[in-house]
């Protein structure tokens, strides 16, 4: 009987060990961690129940018969993150350098299967080199697999993948239909073709760092959510991200203690409108100044900086930022900021997680490259976005709000539940002197009279009571008091229900 | 006494005048430019009368505009503060042309104070010690050797026309001096065309030592004893006290009935100052007189309980003074921190913008029986202008003895939270820690000495760091059992925050087990060495005030992924708390470097590019001229740190830059 019980302690080691010590070793020299390293330190100590150890290919070409290695290049299963269930999948670079073969496709596709019925994360560790070639299409199928499920699971349960090492070929295709994809600086990359190929077909000399590095999907392509400096910042990031997002979506989003009383009043927010009108602010500090505890987990930093979007918590519950960045394109709305908070919104309104806009935005960026990139249809996305979003949505305008940009940055109009405005706000068509050359475009020669006109336009315009006078704006508020009035307005939102009228589902403008 | 005055000045000082007069009963009238519409001084003041756009001399400076604003406001009085029109001798009389009381020493005090040759001729006079030296021309090389030996040695050797070092020659014997002048000689002809030299006694081991005084309109003139200001930064004040660890009473004695002496001789009443050098015998030499309230004032009223502003106004009035100079005695000591808005990390270069977090300690008595005491004229959400000086505070601390007082400025610069600007807090911080400051060992090139290469933060002593690591772990245990506190775990499989930590600290893993109870938690190391933290900080809060082992410690806070970044005393860390297990996979991962800037010229501070002196494909030499950035109306020019070739360049004249913005690359 003991024999056989050590039997599988044996079996078990001989799993863990993976590709080897030598081969362990050359990963530690790469500055990565192994499968199960990173698994220890994403998960809560002692919580990880691993399934599939003992699962081998089936590959009997190219001579792997002869290399069976339990586990196939992957490690499954599921543990805790502060003590919530969540999935797990950390591809073993040390085992036939991570390729997905069927069988290694099937242990992911198990657990995804597990998560979506259970309602819970799935978290990918992707560091794989690509398709096992040995496989041919039982591998592509493998992909395909993985895929089907990543888009069964969008909406459903919250699906992070962290690109670890190399990840190229049509394994993109699995992180780039997760929510977020975040990234290890040096030492991971993401291509849809390497750099030989690139090379072969366009004659194009490239590295793969600057191909798809880290730096290049978070501030060019905008592929990736976030990147971070090694594996163990990575890991902890990625827990702390899963603290803000509700494990399904049937459940609100978490709740957990505050030490940051909802009412405090932050009168420093009562300067930090600058005097003139065109010198910008650091947005940040309103939104750190409204969050619990200044706790702010910024999504793509590095992307479209003009719009700031992350996730704050507000009296212990998380709630989503969406922000114009005055201190970028003074804010402006582009194809960029567009597409980027809107795939934000709609991943909020997916999960159940309230949304708090913050407006300073003095209208879409001018330009034949807009036009020619399709900002019309770009644009049309988040207001598509928010204006489908039913959750509470809370929305303070502190500065400009002109034009189009006004209706689309959750105003009242697409179904805001609250709508604030600071009295330094200006809601209005167009700044004044844009509005002046158009009303009175006969009087343009005299420089006298549209300075008069432009004066009497700011004075009628330039302030928030016009809109408030319609209901458009639900109350003009001092900016100090901005975090309670948040809170209140949060909070009286708990109990909200709105439903969108029954559709297979909508024709977002892609 | 009057029933309103005007403070014909702004920031800190102001505000400092304004309290005092609200103090008597007094109506307060601020002016104010532009730029300080929304100041603090403006908002403490009973009035406030605009006087002009933003730079000085279109307001603070201009004479007719603060007659204009007395005129408009009926105050009785104008208070100067120090800067601007203090010791302006104009206005000291246009003021009297006006009848209106100037809180200030008479013109001709200012007059003949203002001019070093005569102040020095003054002094003299009434038998102040001045330092020794031949005025005229010198012939040759043995009369120099004369005047040398008249003088005492070491004696300096100066070109007339000097400057900048060159022609400057110390010289320590006979032999010397004969080197040194023609040496000079030939120098200052080459340099200035102008070979005119002269001697005066070489101050060794200087210290500035300063004597603050007060008279009245009755003849009586005292003196409030001493402030040691040698900690200076290119002749800018940054730490002062009183009284000065170097002097004895009988010196002191000396120095003080010399001040007086002046100032009886030359008529003076109000507030002022006698600064003098003080050589490593406790030699002291009269260097000048300051016609006004100084910018350390605070520290003198600490250790005499008396109110200068106060003083300076009854004397106005005409009052007597209230005691008499057997009356003065110093109680304790103080320190002065003076808190700028200049980026110690970057040589001290000047950092304008927004006060985003602003919270000073409290004021008053402090729990070691000390007591802080912030003259200030921000506040948080305010601006540090670039047209003013970038002065943000000064935090003063008293205490028994100067150990004492040390301690509590140490704690008080801990607590006082600036963020949003480049500030020398940190450069403060670590001046209390240094050994040689704290030995009271101390001359005016002590910054050029202990910081030769500018200020780069410090590390902790071992002792410090564990108890910061004691303080860390504690810290992290608060927020880790938090963090489980979510909702949503799974019932009965919760996670269970463990004992065992590494604390990761400059280089050093520290190994400990923690141990909490309900009034605070203790914290073992390795070594079996055990720390008892206590504190009531709750996660996010970015201070921490805790109890170590009994003494407390109060830490800035911010996160990081698995740890803190904590700044105190002058260091700035990055401090991890995680398991073993974690820690020991922290340890493979690979350190690296930060990106190799030494190609990129980076915009040392926010400000606008004026001029590119340099073309793309250009060489340029070690210590060229790039490029020119203003800031703070200030024309800042950069240099090639070293040899290179111009790449690119990336921005043209005109263009507003951020700090660390690139301007041009090399290749």
């Amino acid at each position: 009987m003991k024999d056989i019980l050590q039997e599988l302690e044996d079996r078990r080691a001989v799993a863990r060990a993976g590709g080897g010590q030598r081969r362990v070793e050359a990963q530690h020299a790469k500055g990565k961690l192994t499968a199960r390293e990173r698994i220890e330190l994403l998960l809560d100590e002692g919580s990880f129940e691993e399934f599939d150890m003992f699962v081998r290919h089936r590959c009997t070409d190219f001579g792997m018969e002869e290399d069976r290695p339990a586990g196939d290049g992957v490690v499954t299963g599921w543990g805790t993150v502060n003590g919530r269930m969540v999935y797990v999948f950390s591809q073993d670079f040390t085992v036939f350098g991570g390729s997905l073969s069927e069988t290694h496709a099937q242990k992911i596709c198990k657990i995804m299967d597990m998560a979506l019925q259970n309602g819970a994360p799935v978290i990918g560790l992707n560091d794989s080199g690509g398709a096992r070639i040995q496989e041919g299409v039982a591998s592509l199928a493998g992909y395909a697999d993985v895929f089907q499920r990543n888009i069964m699971a969008s909406g459903v349960v919250p699906q992070i993948s962290v690109i670890m090492g190399p990840c190229a070929g049509g394994a993109v295709y699995s992180p780039a239909m997760t929510d977020f994809i975040f990234m290890v600086k040096d030492s991971s990359y993401m291509f849809v073709t390497g750099p030989d190929v690139v090379k072969t077909v366009t004659n194009e000399v490239v590295t793969a760092e600057e191909l798809g590095g880290a730096s290049t999907h978070t501030k060019k392509s905008s592929v990736a959510d976030g990147a971070f400096e090694n594996d163990v910042e990575a890991l902890a990031e990625v827990r702390r991200l899963i603290d803000f997002l509700p494990l399904n979506n049937r459940e609100k989003a978490p709740v957990r203690p505050f030490f940051d009383d909802p009412s405090r009043i932050e009168d420093s927010l009562d300067t930090i409108i600058p005097d003139n009108p065109n010198q910008p602010y650091d947005m940040k500090e309103l939104i750190h100044k409204v969050a619990d505890e200044a706790d702010f987990y910024e999504i793509q930093k590095d992307y479209a900086a003009n719009i700031i979007t992350g996730f704050i918590r507000i009296e212990g519950q998380t709630v989503g930022v969406v922000a114009n960045q005055p201190m970028v394109l003074a804010g402006c709305l582009d194809i960029d900021s567009s597409r980027k908070a809107a795939r934000f919104v709609r991943f909020c309104d997916a999960f159940e997680i309230p949304i708090l806009t913050f407006v300073d935005v003095p209208g879409f960026l001018p330009g034949t490259s807009q036009e020619y990139g399709g900002v019309i249809k770009h644009g049309a996305k988040l207001l598509f976005a928010y204006g489908e979003a039913t959750v509470p949505k809370v929305t303070v305008i502190t500065r400009k709000a002109y034009g189009g940009a006004y209706d689309v940055m959750a105003s009242k109009h697409l179904r805001g539940d609250f709508n604030y405005a600071w009295p330094t706000a200006e809601i209005a068509v167009m700044g004044a002197k844009g509005a002046t050359e158009i009303l009175y475009r006969s009087e343009l020669g005299d420089k006298d009279k549209i300075a008069a006109r432009t004066k009497d336009y700011e004075d009628r315009f330039a302030n928030p009571f016009v809109a408030a006078e319609r209901g458009f704006i639900d109350e003009v508020i001092q900016p100090r008091s901005t975090r309670r009035r948040v809170a209140r307005a949060f909070a009286s939102l708990r109990g909200k229900k709105l439903a969108n009228p029954w559709k297979k589902h909508d024709n977002i403008p892609l | 006494m009057f029933k309103k005055i005007l403070i014909a000045n702004r920031g800190e000082i102001a505000c400092r005048v304004i309290k005092s007069a609200r103090k008597m009963g007094i109506k307060t009238v601020a002016v104010y430019s532009d730029a300080d519409r929304n100041a603090l001084h403006v908002k403490m003041a009973d009035e406030a009368y605009h006087i002009g756009p933003p730079p000085a001399n279109q307001s603070y400076i201009v004479i007719d505009k603060i007659m204009e604003a007395i005129r408009a406001t009926g105050a009785e009085a104008v208070h100067p503060g120090y800067g601007f029109l203090s010791e302006n001798m104009n206005f000291a009389a246009a003021l009297e042309a006006e009848g209106v009381v100037f809180v200030g020493p008479p013109s001709p005090a200012i007059e003949a104070m203002g001019d070093k040759i005569t102040s020095k001729k003054l002094a003299m006079e009434a038998g102040v010690s001045t330092v020794p030296g031949y005025m005229g021309l010198i012939a040759d090389a043995d009369e120099a050797v004369k005047i040398s030996g008249e003088i005492g040695y070491p004696v300096m050797i100066k070109a007339s026309a000097g400057g900048g070092g060159k022609g400057m020659r110390i010289a320590w014997s006979e032999s010397e001096v004969k080197e040194g002048f023609e040496s000079s000689k030939n120098e200052a002809a080459n340099s200035f065309g102008d070979d005119r030299i002269f001697i005066e006694k070489f101050v060794t081991q200087p210290r500035h030592i300063e004597i603050q005084v007060l008279a009245d309109k009755h003849g009586n003139c005292v003196y409030l004893h001493e402030r040691e200001c040698s900690i200076q930064r290119r002749n800018q004040k940054v730490i002062e006290e009183a009284p000065s660890p170097f002097l004895d009473e009988a010196t002191r004695k000396a120095m003080g009935e010399q001040a007086c002496a002046l100032a009886k001789a030359v008529g003076y009443t109000s507030a002022g100052t006698v600064e003098f050098i003080v050589d490593g015998n406790r030699n002291f030499y009269f260097l000048e007189m300051n016609t006004r309230l100084q910018v350390e004032h605070p520290v003198t009223e600490l250790i005499t309980g008396v109110d200068l502003v106060e003083q300076m106004i009854r004397v106005a009035a005409g009052e007597p003074l209230p005691f008499r100079q057997e009356d003065l005695k110093i109680n304790g000591w103080a320190m002065e921190s003076r808190l700028y808005a200049e980026d110690p990390y970057r040589n001290f270069l000047p950092s304008i913008g927004r006060l985003t977090r602003y919270r000073p300690p409290v004021e008053g008595k402090t729990l070691g029986g000390g007591i802080v005491r912030n003259d200030t004229g921000v506040f948080e959400g305010g601006e540090i202008s670039m047209y003013y000086d970038p002065m943000i505070a000064k935090l003063c601390t008293w205490g028994a003895t100067r150990a004492d007082a040390i301690e509590e400025m140490r704690l008080a610069l801990d607590t006082f939270e600036v963020e949003g600007i480049g500030h020398n807090l940190p450069f403060c911080s670590a001046v209390m820690e240094h050994p040689r400051f704290t030995s009271g060992n101390i001359t005016t090139a002590f910054i050029a000495e202990e910081y030769p290469d500018g200020f780069n933060g410090v590390a902790l002593n071992p002792q410090m760091l564990r108890r910061v690591a004691a303080a860390a772990a504690a810290m992290n245990r608060v927020a880790e059992i938090r963090r489980t506190r979510i909702s949503g775990t799974m019932d009965n499989h919760e996670r269970h925050v463990g004992d065992n930590w590494v604390v990761t600290a400059q280089g050093e893993d520290l190994a400990a087990t923690i141990a909490a109870d309900k009034d605070g938690s203790t914290v073992t190391f390795a070594d079996g060495t055990a720390h008892r933290v206590t504190s009531d900080w709750t996660p996010g809060q970015p201070l921490a005030r805790l109890m170590v082992d009994g003494q407390p410690l109060v830490l800035k806070v911010g996160k990081i992924p698995m740890g803190f970044r904590i700044r105190l005393r002058g260091a700035d860390l990055k401090v991890y708390v995680r398991t073993p297990r974690a820690a020991e996979l922290a340890a493979l991962m690979p350190e690296k470097m930060p990106p190799d800037t030494s190609k990129f010229l980076l915009c040392p501070m926010p400000g606008l590019i004026v001029k590119i002196t340099v073309e793309e494909g250009q060489e340029v030499q070690e210590g060229q001229a790039l490029a020119t950035v203003e800031a703070m109306k200030m024309e800042n020019i950069l240099k090639a740190e070293r040899k290179g070739v111009v790449k690119k360049i990336n921005c043209a004249p005109g263009a507003s830059l951020r700090v660390d913005d690139v301007i041009m690359e090399f290749e």
